[in-house]
């Protein structure tokens, strides 16, 4: 069953962005890609505890501020070393301005 | 006093200690930067990388063709020791860089220069990539940091002899022959993920059948011409990246969670700089490990306010530091405080409590 929770406005994200969303003691990073769709991950890398909304978005990939590990944000597929477990992915949709992701 | 002793080992004491008190993983400090700032400095592009290789690689061909042109002639000697600085120095800078994957923004080339530099390093790429993303999660963190350049009570004639890469080869060469027969040690096995091992092993193999072929054409011809322009540049050529490295963090606390104890940020001359791809910005480095080298000055300018003063100099950092190596040897605590600028945020006291008879003048 679907829990839609709200996360930001559209305008919160920069495109090619993210920013850290947090919610009942989860923490999620939500990105806006450079062709303006909307992403949701799990907001720390597998790697390490360090949270991804300090990172770099380059097109599709998100860099870790730690250790430079990347990710597929659309997918959450680890790139290579240091990061070899996958991030989880939600799926997000916009409505009224608004990106809600799906916590289900 | 008696002074504590440490144990380096990363499956030992000084490790366990580490994860019972939360200094491993911890949280460390960072000096604010506004987020589009940051992002502009994050911001790769092939274009500094490019240039500075083709200059890096292709004076290297010049250097090693005139130098061989020369040889047994003692002129030829002068294009020898260059060749080897940017044989055994300037490729730790290029490793250590690629190794983020922030030197260029083309992912292939980062990779390509990164196998290149590990190389002539003799640092298994795989081994080294994982020893320095611990680096960075525990830096200077006793029983976590594998890369701790000098331990305590510091160990001067093993310095002394690392200037020319006499220890680092030593243990390069066991830690080949180890990797190609199929094996990893217990402490490279801490830090590897399992998945990423027969890498590690694969490589060590190609290695040996180039340094094997190195001396196949040495015995053939009769010269040791082969390996002055193969392995022995790690030797004679090693001297710069030692002298530049030691100030990464000699000296200077261990077991903290702030750069700014820990790291030294040294302004150097432009040749330095190019040899040592500006990780004379050190302290901005480790706070920022995704900013290019290319854009550290301007990160610097960014926050210097919130970090000690940089050394002048080289040898104004070797004026700081190798005093303290001295006192280390007697009292095993001791460690430099750098003063933070009035407009700095203040170290966090429960990491910063120096005995004050240990405490040098600031």
């Amino acid at each position: 069953m679907s829990q839609w929770v709200e996360a930001c406005a559209v305008d919160d994200v920069e495109e090619e962005d993210l920013i850290r969303f947090d919610h009942d003691g989860r923490t999620f990073a939500i990105y806006r890609s450079p062709d303006d769709a909307f992403y949701a991950t799990d907001g720390l890398c597998t790697h390490e505890h360090v949270h991804l909304a300090d990172g770099l978005v380059m097109d599709h990939i998100i860099e870790c501020p730690k250790h430079n590990g990347r990710f597929d944000y659309r997918t959450g597929e680890a790139k290579g070393a240091p990061v070899c477990v996958n991030l989880r992915t939600y799926p997000v949709k916009v409505e009224d301005g608004r990106v809600l992701i799906d916590l289900s | 006093m008696a002074a504590a002793k440490r144990d380096y080992s990363l499956v030992g004491p000084n490790a366990r200690r580490a994860v019972e008190t939360g200094l491993a993983s911890a949280e460390w400090y960072h000096t604010d930067v506004p987020r589009k700032e940051m992002k502009a400095l994050m911001k790769r592009s092939d274009g500094p990388a490019i240039r500075d290789t083709v200059l890096w690689l292709g004076s290297m061909i010049v250097l090693a063709g005139v130098a061989v042109y020369l040889f047994p002639s003692a002129w030829s000697v002068p294009f020898f020791l260059a060749y080897g600085v940017l044989y055994g120095s300037a490729a730790d800078s290029r490793w250590h860089e690629c190794g983020h994957g922030t030197a260029f923004k083309t992912r292939w080339m980062n990779d390509a220069v990164y196998q290149i530099a590990s190389f002539m390093m003799m640092r298994n790429p795989v081994t080294w990539r994982w020893s320095h993303a611990r680096h960075h999660t525990d830096t200077v963190i006793v029983g976590r940091d594998p890369e701790i350049a000098v331990m305590r009570p510091p160990d001067l004639a093993r310095l002394a002899l690392n200037f020319f890469g006499i220890i680092d080869v030593w243990h390069a060469a066991v830690d080949l022959a180890r990797n190609a027969s199929g094996r990893l040690s217990p402490e490279e096995a801490t830090f590897i993920p399992e998945q990423e091992q027969p890498k590690a092993i694969r490589i060590a193999r190609i290695w040996v059948a180039i340094y094997a072929a190195t001396g196949l054409a040495a015995t053939a011809t009769g010269s040791i011409l082969p390996f002055l322009l193969i392995g022995g540049p790690r030797l004679y050529g090693a001297w710069h990246h030692v002298m530049t490295g030691l100030l990464q963090h000699g000296g200077l606390a261990d077991d903290v969670t702030d750069h700014r104890l820990n790291s030294r940020t040294v302004y150097m001359n432009p040749i330095s700089r190019f040899i040592y791809w500006n990780m004379n910005y050190h302290v901005e480095h480790h706070m920022f490990p995704m900013v290019p080298y290319h854009a550290l000055p301007q990160l610097h300018e960014l926050i210097k306010h919130d970090l000690p003063a940089p050394n002048r100099s080289i040898l104004d950092g070797y004026r700081e530091m190798v005093p303290a190596f001295l006192r280390q040897l007697r009292y095993e605590d001791y460690y430099v405080v750098r003063a933070l600028p009035a407009t700095a945020k203040p170290y966090r006291a429960e990491f910063h409590e120096v005995e004050p008879d240990l405490a040098p003048a600031q």
